[in-house]
């Protein structure tokens, strides 16, 4: 491979790579506080129609970053509400959300087919920008690229160093010894559920504002699932997560650089690649059951009631 | 004031009450829908759900949609039942309509009468091998089954589109991505002259029935549904989750592919770049609103089919965005969901704060 072709291949994993990053952190947190939300591509799939369709309307991308965080907050809600208040199962109801989100994406956005906006703008620093090899790689990139990175950091320092973090995680372990304790599970897993949302709205915004601006039904091509999966395998460290994302974002790339590289194989064969590389990582990481256990909040998945 | 208050035992009736109440509340929405996009709402009421039902056409239309459905729906209820959550039945589907694709092209100048049984058989195996999959993992990898599942619908769908527009595209087709059509030997039989109803929908009913009678009246019915209702007894009992497990994949795979031959050997009669307009996803909320009984499978895909055809005409006639078919489906669950609040749960009016306090759970989760 020669060193265009090499720049241009992992300049467009760290694009492919953000969009896994934003919705995985947020399904992070939200997990770590013992909630699982199977609705991750659904929120995804609203946030990148409602995102698309504001920049559209009012031509400033920062107000549909904004729009698609607060769509994928009124998404959680729903979810929240459901599973948090009226306590209903959490695998069945994050499916209806995917579902519903799915169907509603497609209904927002029908007159939205075929436009398109001008994508997100890249960081241009005099000089810095200009370097050779470390110019492309390390400072041309959008502010959502260098935001997912710092929000690794900020997620990583609150949760371990943070009374909020300890919280989140004692509420995820133990949801009664925190209630015992005087702490508001409910209202905390409220929360990061909503948190969890806006991350994915923006996530799925990202991918109708930046990698490709516009916007196509079922766009997100099951990158809400993709980014579940991450964060079983990352084992519930946002570290793991992102080492994930760009494993995966280069993967995802991989099929429109083949040809530079000279891999005479079907396209469709090299689309497959993301979905079969999340089985075999998920395979490799919970073959152990031992590793699930040790690093899983213990009450994911189950509904907490005080009484 | 009325309180939430938990009941002693859950309640049979809401049981049966929960579904109905989502399908109204769910219609209510549809027509408050309706109004905000411009319609009068009874008329595009009528239009969507009852004008499809006054007609033959329309009612074979109604049983042609709702058999993939049912075929899909019985099976991911089988197994929903014993807690193994098969969400990727759309790609099972995928892969039984290519492989009973693949018989039918293969043997394209053969008329012969083994050719559609041996059809009905590729699909079932194609089916079973791609939930065989996750099963496996799952049992073997202690892997997510409804990660992998749904990771091998992406993978099936890419594959079929590898296919229609390699191997198996039709060289007369001017280069369309599709197949040859099949020809008379390899199509299900019509029901009946100018409904195009099929044979897979008799098929179906007797995947219902087959269900019924397994969860009924085998024992490994009987193994699947404690496992799913009480897995600390079941595992007391000696009853092996890995079994539950390759048992629902393989069930509901075969089922699932079943569904995959139906649409290629009946309305479509070739191999298309999309097989299922998602009817595998669509048959997840059609087991949870038919309470994952083989029979209430049956009426909430009917429901489900309607949902499908009513979106049809109101494209056609009051030229409504299509994608309403999703949002319905969607609001349909989510309905479902909260109705189901009141099978543990009933509203108690407030009486004395004493009563109130020595019966109501601390925590109100209103």
């Amino acid at each position: 491979m020669n060193t265009p072709l090499l720049i241009a291949f992992l300049a467009s994993t760290a694009g492919a790579a953000t969009p896994l990053i934003m919705a995985s952190m947020g399904e992070l947190v939200t997990e770590r506080s013992g909630v699982l939300n199977l609705g991750l591509e659904g929120m995804m799939l609203v946030g990148a129609v409602v995102g698309f369709m504001v920049t559209l309307g009012t031509g400033h991308t920062t107000l549909g970053l904004l729009a698609a965080a607060l769509a994928g907050i009124a998404m959680a809600l729903i979810f929240a509400f459901l599973v948090l208040t009226l306590q209903t199962n959490q695998v069945a109801t994050g499916l209806a959300l995917t579902l519903f989100g799915v169907g509603l994406s497609a209904f927002l956005g029908r007159g939205l087919v075929g436009q398109t906006v001008a994508p997100m703008a890249h960081l241009s620093l005099p000089l810095l920008s200009d370097l050779p090899f470390i110019g492309p790689l390390l400072f041309r990139f959008d502010a959502m690229v260098y935001g997912s990175l710092l929000t690794v950091l900020a997620i990583s320092l609150v949760l371990s160093r943070t009374r909020l973090g300890l919280t989140i995680r004692a509420v995820g372990e133990s949801p009664h010894s925190a209630h015992a304790i005087g702490y508001d599970v409910i209202g905390l897993r409220y929360g990061t559920v909503l948190f969890g949302g806006a991350m994915a709205g923006l996530g799925g915004a990202y991918l109708s504002l930046a990698l490709t601006p516009m916007w196509v039904e079922g766009m997100t091509a099951g990158r809400g699932w993709i980014a579940l999966a991450q964060v079983v395998f990352a084992t519930w460290k946002p570290r793991g997560v992102m080492v994930g994302a760009y494993l995966f974002g280069g993967v995802t790339v991989l099929q429109f650089h083949a040809q530079g590289i000279g891999l005479d194989v079907p396209s469709e064969f090299l689309a497959m690649l993301p979905y079969l590389a999340t089985i075999v990582v998920l395979v490799i990481i919970c073959r152990n059951p031992q590793t699930i256990l040790l690093n899983k909040p213990m009450s994911l998945g189950q509904n907490f009631r005080a009484d | 004031m009325s309180r939430l208050e938990r009941r002693l035992e859950p309640s049979r009736a809401m049981m049966l009450a929960s579904p109905l109440i989502a399908a109204a509340a769910m219609l209510a929405t549809g027509s408050l829908l309706f109004c905000f996009l411009g319609q009068q709402p009874l008329h595009a009421f009528y239009v969507y759900f009852i004008k499809p039902l006054t007609s033959a056409y329309g009612v074979g239309e109604l049983l042609l949609k709702a058999t993939p459905l049912i075929l899909c729906g019985v099976g991911l209820a089988i197994g929903f039942r014993a807690n193994v959550a098969n969400i990727g039945a759309d790609g099972q589907l995928t892969v039984g309509a290519i492989a009973a694709a693949c018989v039918a092209l293969h043997f394209d100048q053969v008329q012969a009468g083994w050719l559609l049984p041996l059809m009905l058989l590729a699909g079932a195996l194609g089916g079973m091998a791609w939930a065989a999959i996750p099963a496996l993992l799952r049992t073997r990898f202690n892997t997510s089954e409804i990660l992998v599942s749904l990771m091998l619908v992406y993978v099936a769908y890419l594959l079929l589109g590898y296919l229609v527009h390699g191997p198996l595209r039709d060289p007369a087709g001017f280069n369309f991505p599709q197949s040859k059509m099949f020809q008379d030997a390899a199509l299900l039989p019509l029901l009946m002259d100018g409904l195009r109803v099929n044979a897979a929908f008799p098929l179906s009913l007797l995947a219902v029935a087959g269900a019924w009678f397994f969860c009924k009246h085998t024992f490994a019915g009987y193994r699947m549904q404690v496992s799913g209702m009480a897995p600390a007894a079941a595992l007391f009992a000696g009853f092996s989750e890995p079994r539950n497990v390759w048992g629902a994949f393989l069930v509901s795979g075969a089922l699932a592919g079943l569904a995959g031959v139906g649409e290629v050997a009946g309305p479509l009669g070739q191999l298309q770049p999309t097989v299922s307009p998602g009817y595998g996803f669509a048959a997840i909320i059609v087991a949870y609103v038919g309470r994952l009984h083989p029979i209430g499978v049956l009426l909430a895909s009917l429901l489900m089919s309607l949902l499908y055809i009513g979106g049809e005409a109101a494209q056609i006639e009051l030229q409504l965005p299509s994608a309403i078919t999703g949002l319905f489906q969607g609001l349909l669950l989510f309905y479902l969901l909260a109705a189901d609040l009141f099978i543990h749960y009933q509203l108690k009016p407030r009486r004395h704060i004493a009563a109130a306090l020595a019966t109501a759970p601390s925590g109100d989760p209103a």
